[in-house]
């Protein structure tokens, strides 16, 4: 039978090691800090002030027109001018620009004769992302200048009509500015919830192995499972602290907001909590080596989490067997969770299935490290 | 000196790959990780589910759906009943975006006037959307081109050419795969989480264990335990990221523009770096979980502000100014350099002037303060 004292004794004698090793406490509740101070100011997937390069082989009024359209987008800003293509390339080769905007010598010709006019406008596809931002910025800012130009040849009678055939709007919802804060902050709480859990919690026991105070533990009349759960409490205790401050900081620093149910999300992340601890747990009573449980924690959650969840590279985009793997990785249905109830304002009704998935994989991790503890020797 | 160095090798090696399962976490778990994070890592928007809500249900709207359906960035998979469905999709996620076209479409376009359309992408993943929108803006556009072209043709004018063309490209990386980008970053941070971690837990376990006793009452120098300590890290880095250059060159076909010689130089260097900051962090704690958390509270922002992921181009100036003691931002440019642009020292060299001031830095650092531990 489990004993709800002998629970309490281990558990005491747990939070006295973490309250005393204060460098660990403190590291365990300023990493969070970090991490959300730097996602949610310094680091944003949004695309602004693309630095770009210009060659201007027109010269004439109509290409500056054009050119200080541009710069005025707030995503494209001008810092060099190129006399030659050579220049142009090499400002791009050595990384100076990301965008390079080239206008021919016919530009203004082309648009006082009524004809189509071309720009070239050449991206550094290395970083794939940003390119396709970018050239997305730099053409729709042309576009507005020929829509303008449009309207003047209409007057000029140059052009019959004005009308479009469809006139669309297009919309984001749940995010509508499309801030990438927005996106990646309830996503981060997971992230680092996994990370520390797993971390902590998987020094636990093999400290004891490797110190050889587990001997002594043996001795007692405290029971395997009692001690797994002694061991739990006070990091979960931490956890939850960290949830609580990712939660607060988010929601007062950086305006993400809290549409749905906050309860629900303190709620679910206990549950999951639970299990990122037992995975730690497990990898201690399995390895006996604090080295050894580190790195089998750190690999079977940091890097799934970060990059198999949803975190920031969308399941969607993924080829087919990686989406089926990553039905495995229990962040996924977290973060999808937490997105669900900040962004969209859902409960229950719409995240059930998500939610019972989190208990099963926390029930079953906890129950695995339960009955792996051994109280032997060998 | 070299025998010393010798015997604390011997020792090492065979403390750190007794365990076959310390083998396998070495050895295995990196290419595992690599080949399965590689496919991963993209942002690439392929086949993005969309739903439609056909209200109008005409030849018009069919040719509408029709248009979407053969761009290669769509996938049509539900046709909701009503407004009612269409929402419950987004909650739910199910589905990326909804074109939603309203009854009396047709006849909106037949009549001349302009008909209204609505296109509605879920916005969580905002960086996904706004490439959607991207993408749902041309092929609506492209729609609206022809219909203008048609309803020309019928009144027998000429269909206004468009003001203005923009032809644009991308260069080092044609089809913007994003997945040539992202996997050096890939590379160093699987590389980073092996060494940089050992080596912080290397000397803390023996004092942890007190072991460290029976190291300082034999002949050893400082100088050769550093090297005892660290030399067998930086060898499993060498094979990791050996192992790790094969399967991104020849299972993803991430090319070697350049020099292969330059790309390990650019190693040397940052091992140099990443070593001694294990080394230092190993000293300044006394037990092994206060310097895994401090490896976290450097390998974290590391990881992130190395512009691996988030461009440095979009951080506050102060941020950027902190990125410049990041060594893993020089190895990011100088492999994408190397590998993806082919270019060499003429262009790179301040990144490897950087990283070698960096690693000299910290390991003088690390020395004195090992010193100290040891005395």
């Amino acid at each position: 039978m489990i004993k709800p004292l002998r629970v309490r004794a281990i558990a005491r004698k747990e939070f006295l090691h973490v309250l005393r090793d204060s460098r660990s406490l403190v590291l365990a509740l300023f990493i969070p800090v970090m991490l959300l101070t730097l996602f949610g100011w310094a680091l944003s997937l949004d695309v602004n002030d693309v630095p770009t390069v210009v060659l201007d082989q027109s010269g004439t009024p109509q290409s500056r027109e054009l050119l200080s359209h541009l710069d005025g987008s707030a995503y494209i800003t001008f810092r060099e001018y190129a006399a030659s293509e050579r220049e142009l390339t090499a400002a791009l080769d050595e990384g100076r620009a990301l965008l390079a905007v080239t206008i021919p010598p016919g530009f203004a010709e082309d648009v006082l004769a009524g004809r189509t006019a071309r720009i070239q406008v050449v991206a550094d596809g290395s970083d794939a992302n940003t390119a396709a931002l970018a050239i997305g910025y730099a053409g729709s800012a042309a576009q507005q200048y020929g829509a303008r130009l449009a309207v003047e040849r209409v007057y000029r009678g140059q052009a019959p009509h004005l009308a479009q055939a469809v006139d669309y709007r297009l919309l984001a919802w749940y995010n509508p500015a499309l801030r990438s804060q927005n996106f990646i902050i309830p996503g981060l709480i997971a992230l680092i919830m996994v990370v520390i859990a797993a971390l902590l919690s998987s020094l636990t026991v093999a400290r004891e192995w490797e110190r050889g105070t587990m001997e002594q533990l043996i001795s007692t009349p405290v029971r395997g499972p009692e001690i797994v759960i002694g061991k739990l409490i006070p990091y979960w205790i931490i956890g939850m602290l960290d949830v609580g401050i990712a939660m607060g900081l988010g929601y007062f620093l950086f305006d993400v907001p809290v549409r749905g149910n906050p309860i629900l999300v303190l709620l679910m992340a206990g549950i999951f909590l639970l299990g990122a601890l037992s995975i730690g747990m497990n990898a201690s009573i399995v390895t006996k080596n604090q080295v050894l449980a580190s790195q089998m924690a750190l690999m079977v959650t940091y890097l799934p989490t970060m990059f198999l969840s949803g975190f920031v590279f969308a399941l969607s985009n993924m080829p087919l067997p990686l989406q089926v793997v990553s039905y495995i990785v229990p962040a996924r249905y977290f973060i999808s969770l937490m997105r669900g109830v900040y962004l969209k304002g859902v409960g229950l009704d719409v995240v059930w299935p998500q939610a019972l998935l989190l208990l099963a994989f926390a029930v079953l991790m906890f129950n695995s490290a339960r009955l792996r503890f051994r109280k032997r020797l060998t | 000196m070299l025998q010393r160095l010798r015997y604390m090798l011997a020792k090492e090696y065979m403390q750190a790959l007794r365990d076959p399962r310390m083998r396998m976490v070495l050895f295995a778990a990196p290419v595992i990780q690599l080949f399965v994070l590689a496919f991963a890592i993209t942002t690439d928007v392929r086949d993005s589910p969309l739903a439609v809500l056909d209200r109008d249900n005409t030849p018009a709207s069919r040719e509408l759906v029709a248009a979407f359906e053969g761009s290669r960035h769509f996938r049509i998979t539900r046709f909701p009943a009503d407004e009612r469905e269409m929402t419950e999709l987004l909650d739910h996620g199910s589905v990326r975006g909804v074109l939603n076209i309203p009854a009396g479409f047709e006849q909106e376009i037949l009549a001349r006037r302009e008909a209204p359309l609505q296109l509605i992408v879920d916005g969580t993943d905002s960086n996904t959307s706004s490439i959607v929108l991207g993408y749902a803006g041309n092929v609506i556009s492209r729609f609206n081109e022809d219909q203008l072209a048609r309803r020309a043709a019928l009144a027998g004018t000429v269909h206004a050419a468009p003001a203005i063309e923009v032809d644009s490209r991308a260069w080092f990386n044609q089809n913007l795969s994003s997945r040539h980008f992202y996997l050096p970053g890939l590379m160093c941070t699987v590389l980073l989480v092996i060494t940089l971690l050992l080596t912080a837990l290397a000397v803390v376990r023996e004092k942890e264990i007190g072991t460290i006793e029976q190291i300082m009452v034999t002949p050893l120098q400082p100088l050769e335990l550093i090297l005892g300590k660290t030399i067998p890290f930086a060898s499993f880095g060498f094979l990791a990221f050996t192992l790790m250059l094969c399967v991104v060159h020849f299972a993803f076909d991430l090319p070697i523009r350049g020099s292969i010689a330059l790309l390990y130089l650019g190693l040397v260097l940052f091992l140099f770096s990443t070593l001694s900051m294990g080394l230092l962090i190993s000293t300044v704690s006394a037990t092994q979980q206060q310097a895994m958390l401090t490896v976290f509270l450097y390998l974290l922002p590391m990881v992130l502000l190395s512009g691996f992921m988030f461009p440095i181009a979009n951080m506050p100036a102060l941020v950027r100014w902190v990125t410049y003691l990041d060594p893993m931002r020089y190895l990011i440019v100088i492999m994408r350099g190397v590998m993806l642009k082919g270019i060499g020292l003429e262009v790179l060299w301040p990144q490897y002037a950087a990283l070698a001031v960096l690693g000299t830095v910290t390991t003088y650092l690390a020395a004195k303060r090992f010193k100290k531990t040891l005395a």
